[in-house]
């Protein structure tokens, strides 16, 4: 086991019902590396990522087998609180959610308050820090009470990036943070992932070919539930090993 | 050729268009107006009715025998509030309740039981729930109650309450719940603190609109908390209310009660309108007002 993993993934299997729409799928991404999830609609991308911080067993039918190892401990073991696993690797959406009718300020430190933390000088910290984390600080420093929803859609997918910091996690997964953006919003987010990967371990999927190219040290690329090629970003995308992975990345795809 | 064939047919056709979209719109606009005319014209009537009987005896002093000037209707007003507040107490938290158990929890067999008998019970006549808790807490308790008022108006503001609840909580995307749930927040503290309390002002309009709905309730009120003509002395004796005492005296035959009957009319139409106007104005979210 390499000494620097902190998440592993051991043949995990994923369903909705009655049908695996992920199938055996095993991993491992090191710390302070981002890890590109690339691959047509509907391969189990989304699914795959829920299942690393326990949220797909949320969806009504869905359940999850196999082993996740986060620092070493299975989250799928019988005794694991999947709240307590969900504090420690964050999640960043599709579409960008800031919690309704909450002020940007209470949007990031909301993971924080309702865990229970009052003081009001270690919120005030926490929310520069993570607004600032989040490339969101400067931006939005004069108007913290102003509404999340109120922001423009860029500044709200950081917003819920800071949300997210804010409790500290170890890892962050994000599912397409930015295909419901503009280009600039864009790079703003992809310029602050260099940042954030001195902090966190990020796993972002995402439609963008050249993104994952930009911003990731490795990349799997995923067909049907399953992971046919998992490697270093320059490699996959340069010298792919399987016939599968160098169609779909030159866009010669079905 | 065919273009042009094409394009005369278009202009011929949008002109066309053009005309019964003015047309549609002339006699809807009409049929809309003739429709808040009887709202305007109820109003009018009540307004021109009860103001020669309005002063301030009316809303500080008891009921008079009659022959007796400066009669009032204080403790029909305060009778009115107090129900109010006894069945908010019973219908919003159940209401509420209700309806968060049929929007954030797997759909099943008790769900769709549930959203069944809420339907039904919506339109159940008020009348009957009245009977109903006569029987279970009128005769018990051997007298006619503000309690048992309260808790036959809260009956019926449940149902609508909970349907409304649900119907806000359902549109709320699963993305927001899911984004609390991925903080590492239990459950139920995403649905209470973030979906619940996110969507308050949404939810409180529901809410008065039931409320507005009860409070000229009549009939359930005539057999739980029936009438009262002096001050209230607890909740386990027969209360006052608007609605009753306007019954009682629009139907007694002498001219100085129908005057108070017209006043209270006023009152009680200006004590729904002003619910409706809070939930319009004051509940609006911020920054969506006009
Ligand atoms: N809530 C759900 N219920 C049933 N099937 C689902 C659900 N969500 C996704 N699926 C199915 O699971 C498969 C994988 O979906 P997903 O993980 O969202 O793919 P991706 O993110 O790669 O586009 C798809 O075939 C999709 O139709
Ligand atoms: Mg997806």
């Amino acid at each position: 086991m390499n000494p620097n993993s902190i998440l592993e993934v051991k043949d995990l299997h994923a369903w909705f019902g009655s049908i695996e729409v992920v199938k055996g799928i095993s991993m491992v991404a090191l710390e302070h590396t981002v890890t590109a999830m690339i691959g047509p609609s509907g391969c189990g991308k989304s699914t795959f990522i829920r299942c690393l911080n326990r949220l797909h067993e949320e969806s009504p039918g869905a359940r999850a087998t196999g082993q996740v190892l986060l620092e070493n401990r299975d989250i799928y073991e019988k005794k694991v609180d999947p709240v307590s696993i969900r504090r420690r690797v964050g999640m960043v959406f599709q579409k960008p959610n800031p919690f309704p009718s909450m002020s940007i300020f209470d949007n990031v430190v909301a993971g924080l308050r309702l865990a229970g933390v009052r003081r009001s000088s270690t919120l005030k910290e926490i929310v520069e820090h993570s607004l600032q984390a989040a490339a969101l600080w400067d931006e939005v420093k004069d108007k913290l009470h102003a509404l999340g929803t109120s922001l423009s859609g860029g500044q709200q997918q950081r917003l819920c990036i800071a949300r997210a910091l804010a409790v500290e996690p170890k890892v962050l997964l994000m599912d397409e943070p930015t295909s419901a953006l503009d280009p600039i919003s864009t790079g703003k987010i992809e310029e602050l992932l260099t940042e954030l990967r001195k902090k966190v371990t990020v796993i972002i999927v995402t439609h963008n070919m050249q993104q994952a190219a930009r911003i990731s040290d490795q990349t799997a690329f995923f067909l049907s539930g399953e992971l046919i090629e998992f490697g270093e970003t320059s490699q996959v995308f340069t010298a792919p090993k399987k016939e599968q992975t160098e169609r779909y990345i030159t866009g010669r795809f079905g | 050729m065919i273009s042009s064939v094409l394009s005369q047919h278009m202009t011929r056709s949008y002109t066309r268009r053009k005309l019964t979209y003015r047309a549609m719109y002339a006699l809807l606009a009409l049929a809309s107006l003739i429709a808040i005319i009887p709202l305007l014209s109820i109003f009018g009537y009540v307004l021109t009715r009860s103001l020669p009987g309005l002063n301030l005896a009316f809303f500080t002093h008891l009921p008079q025998p009659i022959g007796e000037t400066n009669g009032g209707m204080a403790n029909s007003i305060l009778g009115t509030l107090s129900l109010i507040l006894i069945a908010s107490m019973i219908g919003v938290p159940w209401g509420v309740g209700v309806g968060l158990f049929l929007s954030e929890y797997p759909p099943g067999k008790l769900s769709s039981v549930v959203r069944f008998s809420a339907d039904l019970l919506t339109s159940v006549p008020s009348i009957i729930i009245g009977l109903f808790i006569y029987t279970l807490v009128v005769i018990p308790m051997r007298r006619f109650s503000l309690l048992a008022g309260g808790i036959a108006l809260g009956i019926i503001m449940i149902p609508t309450v909970a349907r409304s609840t649900e119907e806000l909580l359902k549109r709320v995307p699963m993305h927001v719940r899911e984004a609390g749930l991925a903080l590492g927040l239990p459950r139920w503290k995403v649905i209470l603190r973030i979906v619940l309390l996110g969507h308050s002002r949404a939810i409180a309009t529901g809410i008065i609109l039931a409320i507005a709905r009860v409070s000229g309730e009549t009939a359930p009120l005539l057999f739980t908390s029936f009438n009262n003509q002096f001050w209230q002395r607890g909740i386990d004796q027969p209360a006052s209310s608007l609605p009753v005492q306007i019954y009682t005296y629009a139907i007694s035959p002498y001219e100085d009660w129908h005057q108070q009957a017209w006043a209270g009319a006023l009152i009680l139409v200006l004590l729904v309108f002003f619910m409706n106007l809070v939930t319009r104005y004051i509940l609006s979210p911020r920054g969506s007002r006009k």
